[in-house]
């Protein structure tokens, strides 16, 4: 497994440890309710685990497991996907900012933004990587 | 494929299954009759999707396929794999039943069952990411 591919991975399992944290918490709430405050957490707990775990999760394995070139370097354009990593992240915690912390509707819109940029940086690394076995 | 493989992609499936059934079910008119209860499992068809297939196919491919630790011990401690397996679907049973159940009868103090099935399924998780962890990690080379 590539270095990169460690990180972003790690990431992702730091991701679902805190997303299942806040949605344990509201399921328990919600089973018995000791802190109404919590509800506000709920954009989090979706965005934490649809973008930190499952998103980041699938793109490390995709930069780890994608067919590799012949000739170096095996994984062309590595730092489309390494911005790719650190655009999701600051992504992640801008929507996080702009809707459980209430940052305003800009922050959440530039976190988007951000996301779609991450996704974007990592298509353009994969994109080529993309191919059957004789290269076509 | 390891034994603990076959159930968390087995039962990934047999979650999927569901969910596309509950959704069936949500999405027909209200003029039809369904028991109340049903009107109130859309949380559930969300994580009988998310946790039950996404999370669990995720789950037992990680454990297939991930890099080994040692030869003598690829994949770690397997009976932890096995506790958090049933942790989280034991878990996730727990809300199927209890979430549309407090919703319907809020009366009837089961609130419980969604606590316990909260623990339950963070304990699984919590000890999936455990054993996951040191096989997040450059190919085994020997030694």
């Amino acid at each position: 497994m590539p270095r990169l591919s460690l990180w972003i991975i790690r990431a992702a399992l730091v991701y679902l440890l805190l997303g299942i944290t806040i949605g344990s918490l509201l399921l328990a709430h919600k089973g018995i309710p000791f802190y109404p405050l919590l509800w506000g957490w709920l954009p989090a707990h979706i965005e934490l685990l649809l973008m930190g775990w499952i998103v980041q999760l699938t793109l490390g394995v995709a930069f780890w497991i994608l067919p590799r070139y012949w000739q170096r370097p095996r994984r062309p354009s590595e730092q489309y996907a390494r911005i790719a990593f650190v655009l999701l992240n600051v992504g992640i915690w801008l929507v996080v900012a702009g809707t459980t912390f209430r940052a305003g509707v800009w922050v959440l819109f530039v976190g988007r933004l951000v996301e779609m940029g991450a996704v974007l940086f990592f298509a353009a690394h994969a994109w080529g990587r993309v191919v059957s076995r004789e290269g076509a | 494929m390891p034994t603990l493989t076959r159930w968390f992609i087995k039962s990934a499936l047999v979650y999927l299954a569901a969910a596309l059934l509950l959704a069936l079910l949500l999405a027909l008119p209200s003029s039809i009759n369904l028991p109340l209860f049903v009107r109130f499992m859309n949380p559930v068809y969300f994580h009988l999707f998310l946790v039950g297939w996404v999370t669990q196919m995720i789950f037992g491919v990680i454990y297939w396929m991930f890099p080994i630790i040692t030869r003598a011990q690829p994949r770690g401690n397997e009976q932890l794999g096995w506790v958090s397996f049933i942790c989280l679907n034991v878990g996730l049973l727990l809300r199927v039943i209890g979430e549309p159940l407090v919703a319907v009868r809020p009366e009837v103090g089961w609130g419980w069952v969604l606590v316990v099935s909260a623990l339950l399924q963070w304990v699984g998780i919590v000890l999936f990411v455990f054993l996951a962890w040191p096989r997040v990690k450059e190919k085994y080379r020997g030694g």
